[in-house]
């Protein structure tokens, strides 16, 4: 049997995943380096006898984001389902399947981590005399899947004339204006303090809040604990909540 | 004044207003080599405060000096809240400062009335204007427009800004008299027309430029159509400030959606605002109630339900169950349903089941028979589903929904911690 090299590049190569599948399914290859754990259940021998694989539509955008997420077991449920769909017509359709809704949960918690990354990237001002505009904007995030690549295109598209940079443990992104690179993981360190801008978005933050309609949970929410850290508007959080009571009371004048 | 002490007074004096949405407007982004922004079409939520409320949008007046006396508006003339005014240019580098940072999707400038309502319009109207034309900023705006003001300053407005609003205020007519003596609801009303009016047209002529483009040997950038509010209409109308029950409420937004083609009403429960005039109500309407307006009109807008029939008591919107649990009880007879054979219209009545889940219900029942399993995998709500369906394996027992039906217990003394 071939011994196929590891396809992957980089954690989330789906593409690199999707080109192998067709020899994984036709036991064709063995995939000995498999990512992460994933060893033996590669290791399960594949039935030659079925027919060649025709993904579903829809199969190359669920798979992309399952790509995507941190669990190292992710391809190899690829693959388990690969082999279920071709075995059992009528599967795809039926998204009440429990293995199907477990690799939806996996897609639907990474494309979650997109839109949040879009929302809650926070840059800050960084003067750069070899950057247009003599100033460039850095941020640190820390995303819970491998979503870097996926989320530049929303940043290049939406500050295409400014430099920017956003730094996270998996690996960073740079925009000059003209190109985006791609460089290692950096460290929370590398990111700069606050700049003078912020007093700013602060003051909005606080007086946008409307201390009569306290919904902690409804915040929490959407805007997990998690993310907290690098936004810093959420550093205002607990006094405003608790002088919620008391500015509600002056707004009613007791 | 420096602009963080005008920054507070402004945005403080603008959190009345419910809505931050940043969804809805065209794609378009800033690779055309000038200028900052985009817009994807769905709208981001870049913060939440602990409100629980979405920070999309800078929202911000540009004066809350007014001339008029709305008495349930805190910037009403007579009121001694602090006043402030933003120059046009503090506006225009804060909206720009904001969005390098991601903290914001764009501006949502409103204003209290200075003068007359055509300068205020023509000041909101400004800053949008140097934003869009000066900075080529390509990010959302929303801009309120003043009632009253005159149709060719609706008409520049509309050129700048994805979405457009005039707040309704009042679920009636002879409330807001009371209530806002200079305001008149003829008139907000014609000046919404007028904008679904212009926004049919020019609905018009981007189709008609979509087919003259589509013509062979015709230059792709040929005959762009105007652009006017992508993102549409909206309104708000604040609840519990006057007597007016929800079943008016919701017939005003049935009548608002169908008439005036509204992208969204948005509902405020009345709070009480510092110096209220004594005409008003000394407590916040409960947000309940708003909370179950918001369900209801979901209800009109996706599932069928219609304005008379989703009040069931009385007038006002159960708070105690959702409007559709509220239908369901109310309607014994139309439950229960086979899973394997009600159509999708029914399916859409059953409490818990929301269009993705009936939508996923109906692809797999075409290959296989459904069973109780099935709808629990649905999610948490699933369960809510069960006394009203039948499978090939589950028949909800009556007592079911009498629990459901009970009155509420008598409400208990909560524990203080």
């Amino acid at each position: 049997m071939d011994v196929a090299r590891l396809p992957l590049r980089y954690p989330a190569d789906w593409a690199g995943f999707a080109a192998q599948l067709p020899a994984l399914l036709g036991g064709g290859a063995d995939w000995t380096q498999a990512v992460g754990d994933q060893a033996a259940l590669f290791a399960e021998p594949a039935q030659a006898s079925l027919g060649p694989w025709t993904p579903p539509p829809g199969w190359d955008a669920l798979g992309r984001l399952v790509a995507m997420h941190a669990d190292d077991d992710r391809f190899a449920r690829l693959l388990a389902f690969a082999r279920r769909l071709q075995r059992e017509p009528g599967l795809w359709a039926d998204r009440l399947d429990p293995d199907r809704r477990h690799l939806q949960s996996l897609a639907r918690q990474v494309s979650r981590e997109i839109h949040k990354t879009h929302a809650f990237v926070r840059f800050r001002e960084v003067a750069d005399d070899t950057a247009a505009g003599g100033r460039r904007h850095v941020a640190w995030f820390e995303p819970a899947h491998h979503v870097l690549r996926a989320v530049a295109p929303f940043f290049v598209k939406r500050f295409a004339q400014h430099p920017w940079a956003i730094l996270t443990p998996r690996g960073c992104l740079h925009w000059d204006g003209q190109r985006l690179t791609g460089a290692g993981p950096a460290r929370r360190e590398d990111a700069p303090p606050e700049d003078a801008g912020e007093a700013l978005w602060l003051t909005y933050y606080r007086s946008i809040f409307n201390p009569a309609r306290l919904k902690i949970a409804a915040m929490k929410k959407e805007m997990p604990v998690r993310y907290w850290a690098h936004m810093p508007e959420t550093r205002l959080i607990s006094e405003l909540v608790r002088d919620a009571p008391r500015r509600e009371g002056d707004m009613r004048g007791v | 004044m420096e602009v963080q002490s005008k920054l507070a007074i402004l945005a403080d004096a603008a959190k009345y207003d419910a809505s931050c949405a940043s969804s809805g407007g065209d794609r378009r982004d800033s690779r055309d080599g000038r200028g900052i922004g985009s817009t994807t079409g769905s709208g981001i939520c870049h913060a939440y405060a602990p409100d629980g409320r979405c920070i999309s949008l800078l929202k911000v007046l540009l004066t809350n000096w007014c001339v008029y006396d709305c008495l349930y508006c805190i910037n009403r003339k007579s009121s001694d809240v602090r006043r402030a005014r933003f120059s046009i240019d503090e506006v225009v580098q804060l909206t720009l400062s904001f969005y390098r940072r991601n903290v914001i999707e764009g501006l949502f400038l409103s204003s209290g009335i200075i003068r007359n309502p055509d300068y205020t319009m023509e000041q909101v109207i400004e800053v949008a204007r140097r934003l869009r034309e000066e900075e080529h900023f390509k990010g959302y705006i929303h801009l309120k427009t003043i009632p009253d003001a005159s149709p060719e300053l609706v008409e520049r407005a509309g050129r700048y800004a994805d979405r457009l609003s005039i707040n309704v205020e009042l679920p009636s007519a002879s409330s807001l008299k009371a209530l806002a003596p200079e305001k008149d609801a003829g008139g907000i009303e014609r000046t919404m027309s007028r904008i679904h009016l212009r926004l049919q047209a020019a609905r018009e002529a981007r189709r008609e430029a979509a087919a003259l483009r589509s013509l062979p040997g015709a230059s792709p950038a040929a005959a762009a159509a105007p652009r006017f509010a992508p993102a549409g209409q909206s309104t708000q109308l604040i609840v519990g400030a006057d007597a007016s029950d929800d079943r008016a409420v919701l017939q005003l937004s049935h009548r608002l959606y169908r008439g005036q083609g509204l992208r969204r009403v948005y509902y405020s429960a009345y709070s009480p605002i510092p110096h209220a005039s004594r005409a008003l109500p000394p407590q916040a309407a409960p947000l309940m109630r708003e909370h179950r307006l918001y369900q209801a009109d979901w209800l009109m807008r996706f599932y069928g339900f219609g304005a008379e029939e989703i009040v069931t008591e009385g007038g006002f919107l159960s708070l105690r169950h959702d409007p559709k649990l509220a239908w369901a009880l109310a309607h014994p007879e139309a439950f229960p349903l086979d899973l394997d054979r009600a159509p999708r219209e029914a399916l859409l009545r059953v409490p818990g089941l929301g269009v993705g889940s009936v939508d996923k219900l109906l692809a797999a029942r075409a290959h296989r028979r459904l069973r109780r399993a099935d709808v629990l995998a649905l999610g948490p709500s699933g369960k809510k589903a069960l006394p009203f369906v039948v499978a090939v394996d589950h028949r909800p027992r009556p007592t079911d929904l009498q629990a459901l039906a009970r009155p509420a217990p008598a409400p208990q003394q909560a524990a203080l911690f």
